[in-house]
């Protein structure tokens, strides 16, 4: 009797399973350019990556709002990852073929990055990793289908000493100077440290390197060597719960926050404001943008998303520093599959194939930025075959107590140094997977 | 009435002793195996082999050597995460250092080194037993966790830490689609189930259940507790590390500490616990169970959703999903604390007997 119940209920669950699973959705017939979201609104970074998701769905809606790409529909479908690389991987697998094929990921996680770097050249589907990922992925010539547009952390990390050795009167004066790096022990966290070491090579200046075990909640110890050793600076590679977490160390150690500097991932709102007051004076290195309530994108998104009730998020968060990530983020990737789409099929939707070709080719000039709203939050973006990145502008912002302040100008980061190491270590992950440096013929594609 | 071994008659001892003494049985893994290996393949898409299946059936290989060390022996251990890591990161360095080397060297080198590790961190169980044992095994844990992020050796010096394989081929034959990475896994967890099960109903099997259901006894009747301990570590992680092997270089193709974390370890004891300890089927629905139905109420969720008119947002599928799937793991505890393995045999039981139960 309890068997054949089980039986039932299972034969139930299973035939309602495949019927939902079946039935094809009414958007799937639609011509739309189909962008997935790998979110991480649960997990440990739950509290950065909200905003960043949210600001990425709401610019697509506004891209509708003002027409569309040149007429085609934008359409967002979330999975969450929470952070897990396994999952991320799910999920790109999940949504690669959906509506029509996924123009691009933007994953929002080193890991997943890692993981998917492998696949998306069998797949054919470009990867854009603003500020995050592989930093070598900056070079396209061996990296055909990543993209870390307007920044990585090598570009982080000397933007963050630039701006150091600029408040200390030159990098001469850094020679003999204890820097630690407070870091993520992941892929993550330890792709800042051949920048710093190379600079702590050239500069003479010593590091103290501090790992710390995801997710980031147990930091009495690191931040116990911090007070022993006081270092000079201490600069941050953390993110989601580690920045709140460290900053609050700091204060118990009585670490002048002056002294602490986050990089791009690690000074957004989510981190500072409920520690408030105390946190006054903490830096953060921000790629272009930081928190822009008064761009004209951001008045655009309230009026003509929020105001008519199809914001995403709680409104007050928009133009926060991460919700502004997504926007670029979600700006870039419209631009990338609009330039494609002039050079391929105008007003049709692009293949990923084809959208790859637009963020090789991406031509963002301040007219452009400017026309789309990003007026004084973007620089001009250009990629290139050999250059995946675009632009390596960054400035520094300081929290002071209740909201963020610019406390420097522009900052490039040095070509001359960055661009040998990210040679150097595209080289070696080719030569480890065999694979050969891209013909000219081939950029032509 | 389908499930009867009436007429069934056994005239020599080998036909006694085989796996499967019931013809139904022999049939049903029969029809099982011709499932996956050619209806399968043929059915499936790239996201179902790529999401679902493969994670499977390496994590069901690796809980059938934890099923050996815990459910069979007795010896509760949390380091199934670090032989696995071991075995990936050893196959790793065998397979890239040296060039030309074949993917099964390479992944019985994994194997071995898991094992080796496996015997050393398995002494402890000569004096320690049951949760003390657990803690003794959780060295091994932070141990390798420390080693693979901190010693450069392991991971060719990559700075991030992270490193990649890729070109697998076996005897000539490419591992380079879904379906044939599918192939590949199930095979060798195949081979590896047919060995488990030979080794467990075999006089090591006894010794090692022996040792789990009264060690003194067993060492009164003359079984070696040593012998037999070390035995079933060093079976359990040569299992588990050749698992780590494929989940490394199959399943995920780069990776890096975390995908060895002591989260991995309590997913293998789940997936043993809740499939049926001391039960090589049960290795195989604790799989299903913990690789799967997180993904599967992942997605029916929103479409359950969607049915009765209600938007779900992504967050609160994420939760709904936990939320369900902690309920669901109490609920079959309490059910059936002997794991999924005994409702199998519950079910096979009703079998035999319907329609007519009394």
């Amino acid at each position: 009797m309890k068997l054949r119940k089980i039986a039932l209920t299972a034969a139930l669950a299973a035939a309602s399973l495949a019927a939902t699973l079946g039935a094809p959705s009414a958007l799937a017939q639609a011509k739309v350019q189909f962008f997935p979201s790998l979110t991480g609104r649960t997990g440990p970074v739950a509290p950065n990556a909200t905003p960043f998701a949210n600001g990425y769905a709401d610019y697509m809606k506004l891209v509708n709002a003002r027409g569309g790409i040149n007429g085609v529909m934008t359409l967002v479908e979330e999975c969450e990852t929470a952070y897990a690389t396994d999952r991320g991987v799910e999920c790109y697998e999940r949504l690669k073929g959906k509506h029509g094929g996924a123009t691009v990921f933007q994953p929002l996680s080193t890991g997943i990055t890692f993981a998917l770097t492998e696949k998306v050249a069998g797949d054919k589907i470009p990867l854009i990793t603003s500020g995050y990922g592989r930093s070598d992925s900056a070079d396209g010539g061996v990296f055909k289908w990543n993209f870390p547009l307007i920044g990585h952390y090598w570009v982080a990390g000397d933007a963050v000493l630039q701006h150091i050795a600029k408040q200390e009167g030159g990098w001469d004066k850094l020679k003999g100077k204890k820097i630690a790096v407070v870091y993520h022990d992941s892929p993550f966290g330890k792709e800042l440290l051949p920048i710093v070491q190379e600079r702590a090579a050239m500069h003479g200046f010593t590091l103290q390197l501090l790992p710390v075990p995801a997710p980031g909640v147990e930091q009495k110890a690191v931040w116990l060597q911090v007070r022993q050793q006081r270092p000079d600076f201490v600069v941050m590679q953390t993110w989601g719960v580690m920045t709140p977490t460290a900053i609050r160390e700091a204060i118990a150690v009585g670490y002048p926050r002056e002294k602490m500097f986050g990089t791009w991932w690690s000074g957004a709102e989510p981190d500072l404001k409920d520690i408030g007051a105390p946190a006054k004076g903490y830096n953060a290195v921000m790629m272009q943008h930081g928190a822009e309530p008064q761009s004209a994108v951001v008045k655009e998104i309230l009026s003509k998303v929020h105001d008519k009730g199809q914001g995403v998020g709680p409104k007050d968060e928009v133009g926060q520093v991460l919700y502004m990530r997504g926007v670029v983020g979600a700006m870039l990737a419209v631009e990338g599959a609009r330039a494609a789409q002039e050079r391929f099929n105008k007003g049709k939707p692009v293949t990923p194939e084809q959208a790859r070709w637009g963020y090789e080719n991406l031509n963002l000039t301040q007219a452009k930025l400017d026309a789309l709203g990003f007026k004084g939050v973007l620089r001009p973006i250009s990629t290139s075959c050999v250059d995946h990145m675009g632009s390596a502008w960054a400035r520094v912002h300081t929290w002071d107590g209740a909201k963020f302040t610019w406390a420097s100008d522009w900052l490039q980061a040095d070509e001359q140094i960055i661009r040998p190491l990210v040679k150097s270590s595209a080289e070696k992950y080719a030569a480890e997977k065999k694979w050969t440096r891209r013909t000219p013929q081939d950029c032509q594609s | 009435m389908f499930y009867r071994e009436n007429g069934q008659f056994k005239t020599n001892y080998k036909a006694d002793q085989q796996i499967f003494p019931i013809a139904q049985d022999r049939w049903a893994i029969a029809a099982l195996l011709l499932i996956g290996f050619v209806a399968v393949p043929l059915l499936a898409d790239e996201y179902f082999f790529k999401a679902i299946l493969i994670p499977f059936v390496i994590l069901s290989m690796a809980a059938l050597g934890v099923n050996i060390l815990v459910g069979y022996c007795g010896q509760i251990s949390l380091g199934s995460g670090a032989f696995m890591a071991v075995g990936a990161y050893m196959a790793y360095n065998t397979f890239v250092r040296v060039e030309g080397m074949p993917l099964i060297v390479a992944l019985l080198a994994g194997g071995l080194s898991a094992m080796a590790l496996g015997i050393l961190f398995g002494i402890p169980s000569l004096r320690v037993k049951g949760l003390y044992l657990a803690v003794a095994t959780l060295a091994a844990q932070f141990f390798c966790d420390w080693a693979f992020a901190r010693i450069g050796w392991f991971t060719n010096n990559s700075s991030s830490g992270s490193v990649a394989v890729s070109g697998l081929s076996l005897l000539g034959w490419d591992i380079n689609t879904p379906a044939r990475k599918y192939l590949f896994c199930l095979g060798l967890t195949v081979l590896v189930a047919l060995l488990a099960k030979n080794l467990v109903r075999g006089a090591i099997g006894r010794e090692w259940m022996a040792i789990r259901d009264m060690d003194v006894a067993a060492a009164v009747i003359g079984i070696r507790p040593m012998y037999a301990k070390l035995s079933a570590f060093a079976v359990s992680s040569f299992i588990v590390g050749m698992a780590g092997v494929l989940w490394a270089f199959v399943h995920l193709g780069s990776w890096e500490p975390l995908a060895f974390s002591i989260d991995r370890s309590f997913q293998l004891l789940f997936i043993v616990i809740i499939g049926g300890l001391g039960s090589i089927m049960g290795s195989f629905f604790g799989a299903a169970f913990i690789v799967v139905l997180p993904i599967a109420l992942n997605q029916v969720l929103p479409a359950i959703g969607s049915l009765v008119g209600l938007t779900v947002s992504t967050a609160m599928i994420s939760h709904a999903e936990y939320m369900i799937f902690g309920a669901l793991i109490v609920w079959f505890l309490i059910a059936e604390p002997h794991g999924l393995a005994r409702l199998w045999s519950i079910g096979k039981q009703k079998l035999r007997l319907w329609p007519f139960p009394h």
